[in-house]
């Protein structure tokens, strides 16, 4: 790419020759203009375009400079000197847009941001409740009979969050009851008490580890799923179709697998607590010489129903917080790419948070009903 | 080409001249994507080869490949803008991919192109917040970003109303007109294809390969076949 600028008469002819191509940089044409020699002040530009090879979209590129520079200077620019193709091009990129653009924003003052995040908060904070009273409502519609579920949508929450769970409820909880054994197994021989490891298992196991564990795993895993799921859906509009057909998408998508997980909960809870029990028993049996006999008495002796089902009790809990927080956050996912991630993310982070918070309410609720 | 064991297309045979608006017309479902998928390389022929200017893409090496891809764009149906990008940012991708640019002068050419497509001022904004016709139009910038050889487009007026299509339309053979770049459409959009083609290929899914090749005006008049016939005349198979 070759630029001359010849000045003659109050004009500046622009040479243009050479090969233009995109991947090279373009000279600036302010550049040029203050590299000439002082003398008369230019009334017009016009162009040479003889030598011009092969060109593209960098020509255009520079000849925008050069018109740039024209506006800026109230000077002529004699487009009849370029080649038609290159002029037609030049009209068209300095067309005005058809559309016309929104008012550009004024950057917010600090105390404006800080009213617009508690604005959005409130907003949030509306969505949560109002979400949480639609689906207390359809569970009351289900168990009135006024409303209909997606049963099919409802089977396949139970599979997946049954029969697919419990891999990795088996694994981490096998391995959170040896951790409690070894906790008591070292920290309880020295009072010389190790027998009591069993009922530090049982009752760490059922009251608190085994619902708490299965609640993460379950947030990690489905609460995420619903998420992204409803999340994809929005994006592509499918629950704009639900709801044009007059379907809410609470009753539709929402309260299978809420449901669902309500009452999956409780059985994974159950199936968890087990299996710590068995490792923690493993771990006691080989460390603290216990027989086996010794360790289930150990546990059932202090151990009560009560301790069992309270943990039940928090699985169920924990199940309408996973279901609720993943199907909330999928609802609300934005449009772009990046948004179910978000979606799926804060719904993770939503559902342990409140699995925690609800934990020790509960546990303090707990206390002081003496239970 | 194939899906699988499920044969979609065989016996193809045809060049798309250097300069030419090339459309490749048919039937929903007959196959028109799935042949611009193989030209574009994104799947392979299960038997025979596509040379990309004496070149056969598939046994091409790594750095023959991403020379050929330089030389290309594509259109996509629904345009295909990276969401999470703004519309100056999708079009700076591939420079900032196969050219050396700085940022000032990438930022210069991006201004142009989205001008061009008549989308002046609008750099800053994400594509979910601009209409169907202006993506589309902004997947234009992109794709063209290069100043390809050769551009793609897959169904250009889908989801656009006649005016915005035909304003597309106009688009395309200026890009033509003034870069000589060489375009490769997949249409069943009639108004489109007797607007624009030089030439076109019919791909008839009954017969399972081409069955016209020529300028969609002269097809019409003297079609090759009955399904020729039907398609550009918009008449019924069963009346």
């Amino acid at each position: 790419m070759q630029v001359d600028l010849r000045r003659s008469d109050r004009v500046l002819t622009v040479d243009i020759g050479g090969d233009w191509d995109i991947g090279q940089a373009v000279p600036r044409f302010e550049h040029l203009v203050r590299a000439l020699p002082a003398g008369e002040s230019i009334q017009s530009i016009g162009f040479d375009t003889e030598d011009l090879g092969q060109w593209d979209s960098s020509v255009l590129a520079f000849l925008t400079q050069a018109l740039d520079h024209c506006d800026a200077h109230g000077l002529e620019f004699h487009s009849k000197t370029l080649p038609d193709e290159i002029a037609r091009l030049l009209v068209l990129a300095r067309a005005v847009p058809e559309q016309e653009l929104p008012p550009e924003e004024t950057p917010a003052t600090a105390v404006a941001r800080f009213g617009e995040q508690g604005l959005s908060a409130h907003a949030s904070a509306v969505a949560s409740i109002t979400f949480i009273g639609e689906v207390g409502i359809g569970f009351l519609g289900l168990f009135l009979r006024r409303v209909r579920m997606r049963w099919r949508e409802f089977w396949v929450v139970v599979q997946s969050n049954s029969s697919g769970a419990i891999g990795i409820v088996t694994l981490i909880s096998f391995l959170v009851g040896l951790i409690i054994a070894f906790l008591g197994a070292v920290v309880l021989r020295r009072f010389g008490a190790g027998y009591y490891t069993s009922y530090l298992v049982g009752y760490g196991m059922l009251r608190e580890m085994g619902a708490l564990m299965t609640g993460i795993i379950m947030a990690g895993r489905t609460g995420a799923a619903f998420a992204a799921e409803l999340g994809s859906m929005k994006i592509t509009e499918e629950i704009d179709a639900l709801r044009t057909l007059g379907l809410s998408p609470v009753e539709h998508l929402v309260l299978p697998r809420v449901l669902g997980l309500f009452l999956m909960m409780p059985l994974l809870v159950i199936y968890a607590d087990f299996i710590g029990i068995m490792g923690g028993m493993m771990v006691s049996v080989s460390l603290l010489d216990l027989s086996m006999t010794q360790f289930i008495t150990g546990l059932l002796t202090p151990v009560t129903l009560t301790d069992a089902l309270f943990g039940v009790l928090k699985g169920s809990v924990f199940g309408l917080i996973i279901g609720m927080s993943g199907c909330l956050r999928g609802l609300q996912t934005g449009q772009d790419a990046g948004a179910v991630g978000r979606a799926a993310t804060s719904a993770v982070v939503t559902a342990i948070t409140l699995i925690i918070f609800a934990n020790a309410v509960m546990d303090w609720l707990a206390v002081l009903l003496n239970v | 080409m194939a899906y699988g064991p499920l044969v979609i297309m065989r016996d193809l045979d045809f060049q798309v001249r250097q300069g030419e608006i090339f459309v490749i017309m048919g039937g929903s479902g007959s196959g028109k994507s799935t042949l611009l998928k193989h030209l574009i390389g994104l799947k392979k022929p299960a038997s025979g080869t596509i040379l990309f200017g004496g070149q056969d893409v598939e046994t091409a090496d790594a750095a023959a490949r991403k020379g050929i891809f330089r030389r290309m764009g594509v259109l996509y149906q629904g345009g295909a803008l990276w969401s999470g990008l703004t519309l100056a940012e999708n079009v700076a991708l591939p420079l900032e991919v196969y050219t050396d640019l700085e940022a000032g002068a990438v930022a210069e050419i991006v201004s142009l192109k989205l001008a061009l497509v008549g989308l002046r001022g609008f750099e800053t904004f994400y594509p979910n917040e601009i209409s169907g016709g202006m993506r589309k139009r902004a997947a234009l910038a992109r794709a063209s970003a290069l100043d390809p050889e050769v551009l793609f487009f897959d169904e250009p007026s889908s989801g656009l109303d006649p005016i915005s299509a035909s304003r597309l339309d106009d688009l395309i053979r200026q890009l033509r007109d003034s870069f000589g770049t060489t375009i490769i459409i997949v249409s069943h959009d009639l108004a489109s294809i007797f607007n624009i083609a030089d030439r076109a290929l019919f791909l008839d899914i009954t017969e399972k390969t081409m069955t016209a090749l020529g300028h969609p005006a002269t097809l019409r008049d003297h079609p090759p076949s009955v399904e020729v016939r039907h398609f550009l005349t918009r008449s019924s198979t069963n009346p």
